[in-house]
């Protein structure tokens, strides 16, 4: 029961200090909110390039084209060739006469030409899905190996950079949102120990009259706490609607179809929860910290 | 019967000043003791090793029967419980009403809502102070501040009330009246009070047992005190 009332009062303590201490309250929530929106930021990027290079690597394949020589004997064995191969996803096989009843559909001058020749001059054709598309050039070599292979190609140059330079994106903002939310540690920290600071009168008068290290330290803790989750409410307005206006304004895409940005719900929903617990805790071990050194423990 | 008992004491800051050198004082339960000595003359040292606010560098202090300087930081809280402390600059929270200051010391440790009003009214009421309770600090004279102080000290019924120089920053009528309420607390509560100061009027006019401390020495105990003048003083 003493315990609960000594939590209970923590929490009501907690909650006068925030109104009376209006101004240095403001201050602690003004500087979490700002960094906390840089750390929305940063996560709302780092996320949407991750979902992008994973979209552009689901779309690199290599396609194998099958000599005109090639037999039957030689297609299956390229099939039992990529099933052994660890890096191969799956592939899907199209013959020449697939290729042609295709490609007719695509314009009457096609159709025309192609009833016009009396060979098939296409080619069958192997697309292959890869699992990891770092290892998307050493495959394509293995496939080009095959005498009966006529071609293996996977959009070289262009592709690769296109990973690279998405993969050092993500790197980057991953970093800077780690960086960020430090930043934000030491920030909100340093405003509670203000706040604190203006108030190690108050507990040194606790600590004379007999309160224990735990009573002291419990409303600082909880004050930390409302502090931290008052300051990630304007972040996760900002999120909320600033993302949604922002997908709505795109359509869905950034620049070009194959930027697909990642959906509202529930990925925004996860960013808030994110931007909620890390302002909660950074403002209890901020406040855990403060008063630590004006207790002797 | 012995409440404090201080053996072979001395305190070393980390300056290298001693404070308190070899000092051996029994104090029993109900007295009344006046520590004076010049500034700097280990007073306030030897008052805030009653209350564990400094640790002894060598020696044994024991108050109730535990030796305080052997007490852990985390359980300094425990015997904070058993003692009230008067200070000289009041040490009031100037947020909190009269009664809130007074409540905070039972609040803090952990008493039921129900319990405090009554303690805290009888505290009030004991220094006078019942038809000021809802008032602020800053609406309150220095000695109305130190009255709220001593009742603070005194809700939780202390059997020790040590007191760092509380008249030091009144007036001397003023500070008349705040010895009578210690002495009042004294002879009706039994509570044994260990106050430091300088006034000598004070001093004179109670009669009580005065401990003079010079260069952290004691240089003089006297049972039935006036203030002892050293040729330092």
């Amino acid at each position: 029961m003493k315990a609960i009332r000594i939590l209970i009062r923590g929490i009501r303590d907690a909650f006068k200090s925030v109104v009376r201490n209006f101004s240095l309250s403001t201050a602690a929530i003004t500087c979490s909110s700002i960094t906390l929106i840089l750390v929305a930021v940063a996560m709302i990027i780092s996320y949407n390039v991750k979902n992008i290079t994973q979209d552009l690597e689901k779309e690199l394949t290599i396609v194998a084209y099958i000599k005109n020589s090639g037999t039957n004997e030689n297609i299956n064995t390229l099939k039992a060739s990529l099933d052994a191969m660890e890096n191969v996803e799956n592939y899907k096989f199209k013959s020449k006469e697939e290729w042609k009843l295709e490609m007719k559909t695509y314009s009457d001058t096609f159709s025309t030409a192609l009833e016009y020749l009396e060979t098939n001059p296409l080619l069958d054709s192997f697309t292959i899905t890869v699992k990891d598309v770092t290892s998307l050039k050493e495959t394509t070599e293995e496939i080009r190996k095959f005498e009966f292979v006529s071609s293996a190609d996977y959009g070289e140059g262009i592709a690769e950079n296109l990973v690279t330079a998405f993969d050092v994106i993500e790197k980057v903002t991953l970093v800077l949102v780690l960086a960020l939310v430090l930043v934000t540690a030491f920030l909100i920290g340093n405003t509670i120990k203000l706040t604190i600071f203006s108030r190690k009168s108050e507990i040194e008068i606790m600590r004379l009259v007999g309160s224990s290290n735990i009573s002291i330290r419990l409303p600082f803790l909880f004050e930390g706490l409302f502090l931290g989750i008052l300051g990630s409410i304007v972040p996760i307005l900002v999120t909320i609607y600033g993302y949604v206006l922002l997908y709505d304004h795109f359509n869905g895409y950034l620049f070009t179809q194959i930027l697909r940005m990642t959906e509202p719900f529930n990925f925004i929903l996860y960013v808030s929860m994110l931007l909620l617990i890390i302002g909660a805790v950074i403002g209890m071990v901020g406040s855990y910290h403060a008063v630590r050194k004006y207790l002797k423990i | 019967m012995k409440l404090i008992e201080v053996k072979n004491c001395y305190k070393v800051y980390n300056n290298g000043v001693t404070a308190v050198a070899d000092l051996n004082v029994i104090i029993d339960k109900g007295e009344f003791v006046f520590v004076i000595g010049a500034s700097g003359s280990g007073k306030s040292t030897f008052i805030k090793m009653l209350y564990r606010e400094e640790k002894p560098s060598n020696g044994k202090v024991f108050v109730g029967g535990v030796n305080v300087a052997k007490l852990r930081n985390s359980k300094v809280f425990k015997l904070r419980r058993k003692i009230g402390i008067v200070f000289q600059d009041f040490k009031l929270l100037p947020k909190l009403t009269v009664y809130e200051n007074v409540a905070f010391a039972l609040e803090a440790i952990g008493l039921h809502t129900k319990d405090i009003r009554p303690k805290v009214i009888k505290a009030l009421e004991n220094v006078g102070l019942k038809d000021k309770m809802r008032s602020f600090p800053n609406q309150l004279s220095g000695g109305e501040q130190q009255r709220v102080c001593i009742a603070r000290a005194i809700v939780n019924e202390p059997k020790l009330l040590i007191c760092d120089e509380p008249t030091g920053n009144l007036d001397p009528d003023i500070s008349k009246e705040i010895v009578g309420i210690l002495d009042k607390i004294n002879k009706e509560l039994g509570t044994t009070i260990i106050m430091a100061t300088h006034d000598r009027d004070i001093v004179n006019k109670m009669k009580k047992r005065v401990l003079l401390l010079e260069n952290g020495v004691l240089a003089g105990d006297d049972k039935k005190g006036s203030y002892i003048v050293h040729e330092s003083n």
